[in-house]
């Protein structure tokens, strides 16, 4: 097989793993042809998780956070294992966000004037590159005391969370936003183009209905500033930022598989240089750098005399002109142990505030499931999956809500949707079971188990029309699925402006039969400030966080 | 300076400075206000009234398509009210994310053999739609009516954001509101509701299943429910109603969820008069249409008739 043949080979992989990295993160919802094999129990039919589950970062992390390793997160041995052994291949061959900062990075602007000496020496190795190691050992401390933050980070839940809440939803309104413009227009044939349009993407790429997700415009941001950073380094995330290409490339330390160079038959061209994706130093007369290589082969296939060839046991002696390439990571001891230690001092920084313990925010409302705060912090990775599979748009991404800790980690806004009492979908998709996969008669309770509470319902008397307003309004009841109802009436005889007897059934909440999926929230009629609302307190994932003395958790 | 250089060098500002006057002169304090597309069509989708058939009958079998059956040939059979090259629209109950048993959506078998009587008759075609409280996708799939409807060669229509159009109802309470499209663009509309108990309106069954044309904020309309329910039902006249009693829920309405709710009851009606089948139906929550504030005001309008005892009513055991 010739080197071009390999390199078209490692070409159609980056293609085909975005492909199904894209096509899983699409199948992560819940789709109109659905057919469940039995009416109570609606189940996703493709294990969409899987895409997340082959991450060993989110395995290692989680892992060292939780103690334990979830489920399908056993996949990511398959990554880790050859990595051991042939070095950073994920990069080069899988990873969807890298294959992304590859291809935007051949479309520069500028490529003609980067194809002299900027390219060259911008491809060079630079210590920039080490902050990815900072990163990895930053969050590595954390996770020794159970705070989970490599998944801001990490690029397979990153992309997930942006491709799912930022992008696809961003597609939508845009979509929506040129078929009514065109529409508008009157003109037939041009109004016939943006519906079309739009058509096209409702059947390929959008959801049944739009979804809008809170405060979503930073998680754009971030995603456009890594995209838009190929502009001036070439896969500037993979080698500067990306903690899992630093992780990988600390596996890679004893690698049998690399580059071998022939110091003799090297002309100096630079070719290769020219063509590297990672910065790795494969030019002669430098000392080539395991932990920095993508794998990608463009250096020996750019190679004009031969001179570079990737094999197993590649030689390890230095010449006089040529040092042999190393798989140490360039970064010292020091450093690593400061960054660790940076990462285990931001623990009880982030927790010695309020948010997490004292003065907990009453609007996070986790998702049915969900292990108790320090718990669930310990294993979400923000990946969004729970967001973009909810088929009420009920879940969000924190900002503050949940302090900067929990930045991204899943939240409802039962304003803008409800939790549907017998979905158990967000627990299914949870890679690394910061939500618990719930049967569907944990989440709806029977004769021995209490339904899945997280949070309890409260009347705001002063906003709430047959309270404040002698208005007859039964709304909230309707939609309280419980049964019997938490939400129950009492009818009151009360008096008008005009000192009329009005007969109106004000609305009360019985709190140990509210389960706080806040369908009563999302369904009343006070549109901007809801006359009933939400908060945490009653869910069952905490021990502290509850009303009644007598509740079961 | 020459004249000539001058007005060189001047011109692309003067013509800019041009361009900026205009454009402030001609914009200025415009009205922006958005055209929005009033509908107006005749939902009126009656067939002539016919003394010599009742205009109401109810059958009783354990068997639901039996029961359907025997009531609709009481009334004058399919071919009276849906002709061959037709559009019908079937509407069922498909408000929550509920299954068949639980009672709170209409029967999926009902819904099923309703759409095969009219694909018999010979028409286009049956849409089944509905404007589902939960979500459209979990409660089509979960009331078993979205494989029903296929099943059967319905063409069942999950309402998207974008089917709905703004239409002036004309009524005293209800006048511009979100209407799905489906249901006005049709030449035949069969309403099949079910019987439920409800906190405000007592019972809800045939007119108050008309909500279900809505989009838009309709959990406001609970404010005037009587006279909103009775400016939908007068403004949308269903060809027939196919009233569910199959299963009745008689508290927990109108989602219910427990079983415990539901009495069963193996009757299904058909009427010609709103009024009348829902003041029929709603005997089976213990109620006369009396005691229930939209069912009066509805015969008071001149929507039908209460007393549908002694104006035409067969029941078939």
């Amino acid at each position: 097989m010739t080197i071009q043949t390999v390199r078209n080979l490692r070409r159609t992989s980056q293609v085909v793993f975005f492909l199904i990295f894209f096509w899983l993160i699409l199948k992560t919802s819940f789709e109109v042809d659905l057919s469940p094999a039995e009416a109570s129990d609606i189940r996703l039919p493709y294990p969409v998780s899987i895409a997340l589950e082959l991450d060993p970062l989110a395995a290692l992390m989680t892992l060292l956070a939780s103690g334990t390793l979830y489920k399908g997160l056993l996949w990511s041995l398959v990554i880790v294992i050859p990595t051991i052994f042939m070095g950073r291949f994920f990069c080069g061959w899988i990873c969807p966000l890298g294959s992304l900062n590859h291809w935007l990075s051949a479309f520069k602007s500028e490529r003609k004037s980067r194809r002299g000496k900027k390219l060259l020496d911008s491809n060079r190795y630079k210590p920039y590159q080490r902050i990815k190691y900072y990163i990895l050992f930053f969050c590595l401390g954390a996770a020794l005391l159970g705070s989970l933050q490599a998944g801001l980070l990490d690029p397979l839940p990153l992309l997930a969370r942006s491709i799912g809440t930022a992008v696809l939803p961003t597609l939508h309104t845009a979509a929506l936003a040129l078929a009514a413009a065109t529409r508008d227009t009157g003109i037939g044939p041009l109004a016939a183009v943006g519906q079309g349009l739009y058509d096209v993407l409702a059947a390929t790429l959008l959801p049944f209905r739009q979804a809008h997700f809170h405060g979503v415009v930073l998680m754009g941001a971030v995603f456009g500033l890594i995209l838009l950073m190929n502009r001036v380094y070439t896969r500037f995330w993979c080698r500067g930022i990306c903690p899992l290409g630093a992780l990988l490339g600390v596996f890679s330390r004893w690698a049998i598989f690399g580059l071998h160079k022939d110091d003799k038959a090297c002309s100096g061209c630079n070719k290769c240089l020219l063509a590297c994706q990672g910065a790795d130093n494969p030019e002669g007369g430098t000392q080539w750098r395991q932990a920095e290589c993508h794998m990608c082969l463009n250096c020996q296939a750019a190679c004009p005399e031969g001179a570079l060839q990737f094999k197993f046991f590649p030689a390890k002696v230095s010449t006089k002109t040529n040092p042999a390439g190393t798989a140490k990571v360039d970064i010292s001891r020091r450093k690593l142990v400061a960054s660790v230690i940076g990462g285990v001092a931001a623990v009880p920084l982030f927790r010695s505030g309020d948010a997490h313990e004292v003065n907990r925010s009453p609007l996070v409302i986790r998702p049915p499931g969900s292990l108790d705060e320090e718990a669930f912090l310990s294993r979400c990775i923000r990946c969004g999956q729970c967001m973009r599979v909810c088929p009420n748009n009920a879940l969000h991404p924190t900002l503050l809500e949940s302090g900067i800790e929990g930045l991204w980690t899943p939240f409802l806004i039962a304003q803008i949707g409800y939790c549907e009492p017998t979905c158990t979908l967000c627990g299914q998709v949870c890679p690394t079971g910061a939500i618990e996969e719930l049967t569907f008669a944990q989440k709806v309770g029977d004769e021995q188990t209490p339904p899945m509470r997280i949070g309890t319902a409260f009347f705001d008397r002063g906003r709430c029309l047959p309270w404040a307003m002698a208005t007859p309004c039964i709304v909230c009841e309707e939609w309280c699925p419980t049964s019997p109802k938490a939400i129950y009436l009492q009818e009151e005889v009360v008096l008008d402006r005009e000192g009329r007897e009005v007969t109106v059934q004000r609305p009360h909440v019985d709190p140990a039969l509210c389960t706080g999926c806040g369908a009563c929230e999302y369904a009343c009629p006070v549109f901007d400030r809801k006359a009933v609302y939400v908060t945490s307190v009653g869910e069952s994932r905490s021990e502290e966080n509850q009303i009644l003395l007598e509740r079961q958790v | 300076m020459e004249r000539r250089d001058f007005l060189k060098r001047t011109g692309p500002a003067v013509a800019l400075a041009a361009v900026a006057g205009s454009t402030g002169l001609v914009f200025h304090n415009r009205e922006t206000t958005r055209r929005r597309t009033v509908f107006a069509k005749s939902t009126d989708f009656e067939v002539p009234a016919d003394p010599s058939l009742p205009i109401l009958t109810s059958a009783t079998n354990p068997d639901p398509v039996a029961a359907l059956n025997a009531a609709l040939d009481g009334i004058g059979g399919i071919g009276r009210f849906v002709h061959a090259g037709e559009r019908v629209v079937v509407k069922p109950n498909v408000g929550w994310d509920r299954t068949p048993a639980q009672g709170a959506n209409t029967n999926p078998e009902l819904v099923s053999e309703m759409v095969r009587l009219c694909l018999g008759a010979g028409v286009a075609e049956v849409i089944v739609t509905d404007v589902s409280c939960n979500d459209p996708r979990r409660s089509f799939l979960r009331s078993g009516i979205r494989e029903a409807g296929e099943a059967a060669g319905a063409r069942v229509m999950l309402p998207r954001a974008e089917d709905f159009v703004e239409v002036d109802l004309g009524g005293k309470v209800l006048r511009q509101w979100q209407v799905l499209r489906h249901f006005i663009e049709t030449d035949r509309l069969i309403n099949m509701p079910i019987v439920k108990q409800h906190s405000l309106t007592r019972s809800t069954v045939g007119m108050k299943n008309l909500y279900g044309i809505l989009g838009g904020r309709r959990n406001r309309l609970h404010q005037e429910i009587d006279q909103s329910i009775v400016d939908l039902a007068s403004f949308v006249r269903p060809t027939l109603t196919v009233v569910d009693a199959t299963r009745v829920l008689v508290s927990g309405g109108p989602q219910g969820g427990s079983l415990d709710d539901v009495v069963i009851e193996n009757t299904v009606m058909c009427s010609t008069d709103q009024v009348a089948a829902d003041a029929r139906a709603v005997e089976f929550l213990g109620l006369t249409g009396q005691q229930v504030g939209h069912i009066v005001l509805a015969a008071q309008s001149g929507l039908g008739t209460l007393d549908f005892r002694n104006a035409g009513f067969k029941e078939i055991a």
